[in-house]
């Protein structure tokens, strides 16, 4: 006999506890999101298509979501290496360097906006290097790269890692055993078992890079048409008083993350699936 | 961000050749994720620092004790002083109703708290500005009753409280459904009250979840720029928070202060990475 279903829970506060929850949620999250869809519905159709495919707009698009793109397929194949490498080898350093992976997560964005445009200036320590082989990062889409590189990197490792924990090693004894080689059970074997997780932190670092401003908008030179990010083109329109194209296009990006999250939600469903 | 489950069995080096890669291709791989590691993310780590000292201690201390550099610490720590309680509050609630309780709709409040995770800082600040702006929803009401939150200092704290809504309540989430209500039970029917059953059961099993995602939400709300950029105005001494005065200081080209005052902030984030780590170990230890 089940002695506490859900009908007899005996603990007290749920009332209370969703109450609030549900109330500072309305309150904080989404009222004020709510304010963005109500402000862009009292333009019209042809306003707002005209405001959100204004060619600096398209230019902004084409930068931050192939800047995003290219970060995050970077960021899949050595996040992917470095979970591998955190779990499964050890060498001196490595829970420094396992502690070293959060670091995006933890110094506040402008900071590292501010150092890496310094490190990859002509006089910084990679821009010094970079520069005479001709390859020029800092105010340029490959400083936007560089940015983004370094705030989703997290996302990957974080995501792969406590999978590849998981991996049980019967499976690659097992497929030693049927003589397949080292690289034939790497890619047959554990490789399938890691895909779904690769591609939800691929896709998580993918979000993060597309609505990020505060490491970027230092490297990117910010030259509209060639450097120059959604979001900051946000706030520009926010500052010239714009505040109908500001909002338009905040729309456009807010509708684009709620894809991504719809997207990232069946991944990691499809993920635990994968896992049972 | 959320942490790992418990592993049952890891598979190492020590396992034997059967399940490692040839030691060549162990230190090959081991080299060069290091490499890219020391590139990405120490280097710049390494680089604050070395900017900040460049020209030397004195000019240091005085970047730090500038007027304007005091105030901008003085509203980061009450931003942080204001957002963090509250969301704490908040996270502990919303993960006592979604951990301890089934109700319809779960899913979907859940996906909810996490919402604040998929918007752009910049959106997150110009939501405020639409309903608390001028032209906003309440705009020409505080306007009229000269209340101030756009470009002063409650929309600030109102977007930091925003950008740092779901980190408690997604760490303490997953922690509580994982450890059950067993023990909360236990206590209710031996009689204890249910404020007692939180604080004497509950609360010392979920201490290190609780604290993990403080320190988290607390770097967030003090390091947070596009958000509280967009709704601060940027008004030196009064709507300044550190981030934002780093900002004003480089565009000033006055670099060597720009890095001693984002030294502060990156210190912050050493602190932040050490106790998660800590935090992580005893949330791993209380789960197995």
């Amino acid at each position: 006999m089940k002695l506490f279903s859900k009908h007899t829970n005996v603990l007290p506060g749920f009332g209370p506890t969703l109450g609030f929850t549900i109330f500072y949620l309305c309150l904080i999250v989404l009222i004020p999101l709510s304010a963005l869809v109500f402000k862009t519905a009292e333009i019209s159709w042809q306003e707002f298509l005209e405001v959100v495919t204004d060619q600096r707009v398209l230019a902004s698009y084409k930068v931050t979501f192939g800047a995003a793109l290219v970060a995050a397929a970077i960021n899949a194949v050595f996040g992917l290496l470095t979970a591998w490498v955190l779990v499964r080898y050890r060498f001196p350093g490595r829970k420094l360097i396992d502690a070293l992976v959060d670091l995006p997560f933890a110094l506040p964005t402008a900071v590292a906006g501010i150092t890496l445009a310094t490190i990859y200036s002509h006089n910084g320590w990679m821009g010094r290097l970079l520069e005479p082989l001709g390859i020029k990062v800092a105010f340029t889409p490959l400083g936007i790269m560089v940015a983004m590189i370094f705030i989703g990197l997290p996302f990957v490792v974080r995501t792969v890692q406590p999978v590849i924990e998981e991996i049980d090693s019967e499976l690659e004894e097992a497929a030693a055993c049927l003589e397949a080689n080292r690289f034939q059970t790497l890619l047959r074997v554990i490789f399938p078992l890691l895909l779904p997780s690769l591609l939800t932190g691929f896709a998580l670092s993918f979000a993060r890079a597309v609505g990020e401003y505060g490491s970027i908008i230092f490297i990117a030179g910010n030259m509209p048409m060639i450097s120059e990010i959604t979001p900051l083109l946000i706030i520009t329109k926010l500052e010239q008083f714009d505040y109908t194209g500001a909002t338009a296009i905040a729309t456009v990006m807010l509708l684009a993350s709620f894809l991504m999250l719809l997207v990232i939600n069946l991944l990691q469903k499809w993920s635990r699936k994968y896992a049972e | 961000m959320s942490l790992p489950a418990p592993p049952h069995k890891r598979v190492t080096a020590a396992d034997g050749p059967t399940v490692t890669e040839p030691a060549l291709v162990r230190w090959l791989l081991i080299a060069i994720a290091l490499t890219f590691l020391i590139l990405f993310l120490a280097l710049p780590l390494v680089a604050v620092f070395s900017q900040a000292f460049e020209k030397g201690m004195a000019v240091y201390v005085a970047a730090l004790t500038e007027a304007d550099t005091l105030s901008s610490i003085k509203l980061t720590l009450l931003t942080a002083a204001v957002a963090v309680p509250l969301n704490l509050f908040f996270g502990v609630s919303a993960a006592w109703a979604i951990a301890k309780f089934s109700f319809p709709g779960k899913n979907l409040l859940t996906t909810l708290i996490d919402l604040p995770f998929s918007v752009s800082p910049v959106i997150s600040g110009l939501i405020y500005v639409l309903v608390f702006g001028l032209q906003g929803w309440l705009g020409p009401w505080l306007q009229e009753h000269d209340i101030k939150i756009v470009f002063a200092v409650p929309g600030i704290i109102l977007a930091t409280i925003f950008v740092t809504f779901p980190f408690i309540a997604r760490e303490l989430i997953p922690l509580m459904e994982a450890q059950g209500r067993d023990e909360e039970e236990a206590a209710m029917v031996l009689g204890a009250t249910g404020l007692q059953t939180f604080f004497r059961v509950t609360l010392p099993n979920i201490k290190w979840g609780i604290m993990y995602g403080v320190i988290l939400c607390n770097a967030r709300a003090m390091g947070e720029f596009g958000a509280v950029s967009v709704i601060s105005g940027h008004i030196r001494g009064m709507t300044n928070t550190v981030p934002l005065h780093v900002e004003i200081l480089y565009n000033e080209y006055n670099f060597t202060a720009a890095f001693a005052v984002a030294s502060l902030l990156a210190f912050l984030a050493l602190i932040t990475l050490v106790i998660k780590t800590i935090a992580e170990w005893k949330v791993r230890a209380t789960l197995s």
